[in-house]
């Protein structure tokens, strides 16, 4: 019975782990056929691309195309700003939306439900639909900066960032998750005396690790993606971000080595973040215990 | 200088009244204990005291201050909570000196006044312990420990004791009990364990459905109970029912007899009782003994149950009712003997029917 049971055990890990490494491979298979190609020149690449040498660094291997992709476009400058305009965004939409989620869960106020459907129900609207009029907003916005008062934002950073901070996803993944904080905790700060403000930066978001991650993750990879709203805003190569520039890769004759050398480099900054959130994230449930 | 005073207060959440009208004086250094079946508003209360609800009408008073509209943290209060409520990602000696960090104390003055509250709950060795490290016992002297730090002049338990093992519990009890003798500060208790209520309290309140049903002190409300919801709820065993007939009227006291009760003279005062009433005769089983001649209630032996010290016994009175009585001794009855049953008349309370004619209407 007892050899029975454990050779079943042991069969149902290994189918287990088979299909896991399978699903592994098949998320990891375009990334590595994306880094190999951008060591091979074209027509090889070309050649390969039919059979299993594509995921092989084979043949004709060299770093040509990286410094081809640098001398075709500014990559560096591309890479810069999608950098600080996701790094910003993320930063920024983390703590107003945590505080919005703060007010909304834990702060008795009128309207407040009225208020948090209608956030509710910006969530159906696809930017699209928006893209057009907040355009026209943008192009004669007042700002306040280092030379005086000026009109229009168009060909800024700010103009990437700040429609993007505030949004009801973000909220919203906020509010589940504090509703789902014990209320006892928000009460005996209250009575200890804390105000509303301790209470949002001593309790809640040092218990609120996991969900800071899922939202800087999500919110990440929407802002590191932005195409359409960046081209119609930034005429400016200076501010122009990763994905509107591999516009340059696809003009009369594209090179396709380039363009995976291209995709190798803005894909390095995406790796990162998110191995370093994988790892904040698991620190974060250690150490807090909520939600284990 | 912390007295506690609510002058009809309410609280209803839209058309549901969950409060209906409460008066309660509660003295400086007092330990009172909110009482009452569970739902009957006990939390409602004491947390809108500690103004973590709004106070629908009324007056609630704290020392001299109307704090109807003051948020918890002007009020000078400190709260336990049922799940103790200690803050997951702090240790122990940050979790108690929380109120005193909030308050922006420094660093010695915290050291040196969590070190008190740690010495006097007895927890210096858990100071740098993570609570999800602590056990059941050990959050609640941390909740405690939080509470005690700030030298507030009200407390408020909210079932602090209801998650704890039995014998812990009545640890616990006792320290709460002296806690209070040392703090001498005012202490409002809730529970739905008539023992802690009975030991703890200086008075008890007891509510049902939003409203008091009596105040007063132990040991009043154990001997005198105001009414038949009072009279039912405090005591173990709880006190017999008997149904009886009011036989005749003579000034303060009233004859009373049934099928199996003799006719026998009670106090009337929670009355007014006239001839051919139907009423209600209170008796704690406790005050139930086997009489050695023909005794005043007559039934048989239904069912013992032996303890020891004590044999509770349940009879089944002539008139098919049931009884139970408490002997203070070992003894030994077959079921289905006949029983004679004495009691002193002056520890019977007669009640009239519905047996809330002295309290508020509903
Ligand atoms: N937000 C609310 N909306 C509507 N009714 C509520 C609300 N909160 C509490 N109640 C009702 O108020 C009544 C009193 O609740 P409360 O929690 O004070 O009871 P309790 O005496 O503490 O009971 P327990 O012993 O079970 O803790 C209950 O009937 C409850 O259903
Ligand atoms: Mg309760």
């Amino acid at each position: 019975m007892a050899m029975i049971s454990a050779d079943n055990r042991g069969l149902r890990l290994a189918t287990r782990y088979a299909v896991l490494v399978l699903i592994a491979l098949i998320f990891i298979f375009p990334l590595v056929f994306m880094v190999m190609s951008s060591l091979k020149p074209d027509q090889q690449l070309l050649q390969d691309s039919g059979s299993l040498r594509a995921f092989l660094p084979v043949g004709d291997i060299s770093l040509s195309n990286y410094f081809a992709a640098f001398q075709r476009a500014p990559v560096g400058t591309f890479v810069f700003n999608s950098v600080l305009v996701t790094g910003v965004t993320v930063v920024l939409s983390l703590l107003v939306c945590s505080a919005a989620a703060f007010a909304f869960v834990f702060v008795g106020w009128k309207g407040r439900d009225v208020l948090l459907s209608i956030l509710l129900a910006t969530l159906i609207l696809p930017f699209e639909t928006i893209a057009i009029p907040l355009l026209m907003m943008v192009a004669h916005l007042p700002w306040l900066g280092m030379d005086g008062l000026t009109w229009g934002w168009l060909n800024s950073y700010r103009v990437q960032i700040v429609p993007f901070i505030a949004d009801g996803l973000t909220v919203f993944l906020f509010v589940q998750y504090f509703k789902d904080l014990p209320g006892e905790l928000i009460e005996a700060a209250r009575v200890e005396g804390a105000s509303w403000f301790q209470i949002y930066r001593r309790i809640v978001m040092p218990l609120s690790g996991p969900i800071l991650a899922t939202a800087a993750i999500l919110k990440f990879l929407v802002m590191y993606n932005q195409y359409l709203w960046p081209l119609m805003v930034t005429q400016a190569e200076g501010y122009r971000p990763v994905m509107v520039g591999l516009q340059y890769f696809f003009q009369l004759n594209v090179a396709w080595g380039e363009v995976m050398a291209y995709l190798s480099l803005i894909t390095v900054p995406v790796l990162a973040f998110y191995l370093y959130l994988q790892k904040a994230f698991i620190a974060s449930i250690a150490s807090t215990g909520v939600k284990g | 200088m912390a007295r506690i005073s609510l002058k009809n207060v309410r609280k209803s959440y839209g058309a549901t009244h969950v409060i209906k009208g409460v008066d309660i004086e509660i003295e400086d250094g007092e330990f009172c204990v909110f009482v009452g079946p569970s739902g009957c508003g006990k939390s409602t209360l004491l947390r809108m005291i500690a103004g973590l609800e709004d106070i629908t009408s009324g007056e609630l008073r704290i020392g001299e201050t109307l704090v109807n509209d003051l948020p918890p943290k002007d009020r000078g209060v400190a709260m336990v909570f049922q799940s103790y409520a200690i803050f997951p990602h702090m240790t122990v000696c940050e979790n108690v000196a929380f109120g005193l960090t909030i308050a922006g104390a420094s660093k010695e003055e915290k050291e040196a006044k969590v070190a008190e509250a740690a010495r006097i709950l007895q927890m210096e060795h858990l100071l740098d312990r993570r609570p999800s490290q602590l056990s059941g016992g050990q959050r609640q002297r941390v909740a405690i420990g939080r509470a005690i730090v700030r030298k507030p002049q009200v407390f408020l338990f909210d079932e602090p004791l209801s998650n704890l093992d039995a014998a812990l519990r009545m640890d616990m009890r006792m320290e709460i009990g002296r806690l209070h003798q040392q703090l001498g500060a005012s202490m409002i208790y809730v529970t739905h364990d008539q023992v802690e209520a009975m030991t703890l309290a200086d008075k008890i309140v007891v509510l049902k459905d939003g409203q008091v049903m009596q105040i007063g002190a132990p040991m009043d409300l154990y001997h005198d109970p105001a009414n038949l919801f009072v009279a039912g709820f405090l005591g173990a065993p709880s006190m017999n029912f008997v149904k009886v007939t009011v036989q005749g009227v003579n000034g303060n006291k009233v004859l009373v007899s049934n099928a199996a009760l003799d006719p026998v003279e009670v106090s009337g005062k929670r009355g007014p009782f006239k001839v051919g009433d139907q009423a209600i005769l209170g008796l704690r089983p406790q005050y139930l003994s086997v009489a050695e001649g023909a005794g005043r209630l007559h039934g048989s032996v239904a069912l013992t149950e032996r303890l020891g010290s004590e044999t509770v016994v349940e009879v089944t009175l002539k008139d098919g009712s049931p009884l139970i009585a408490a002997l203070s001794h070992d003894a030994v009855f077959d079921i289905g003997s006949q029983m004679n049953l004495e009691f002193d008349p002056a520890q019977a309370h007669l009640f009239p029917e519905d047996g809330t004619a002295t309290s508020s209407r509903h």
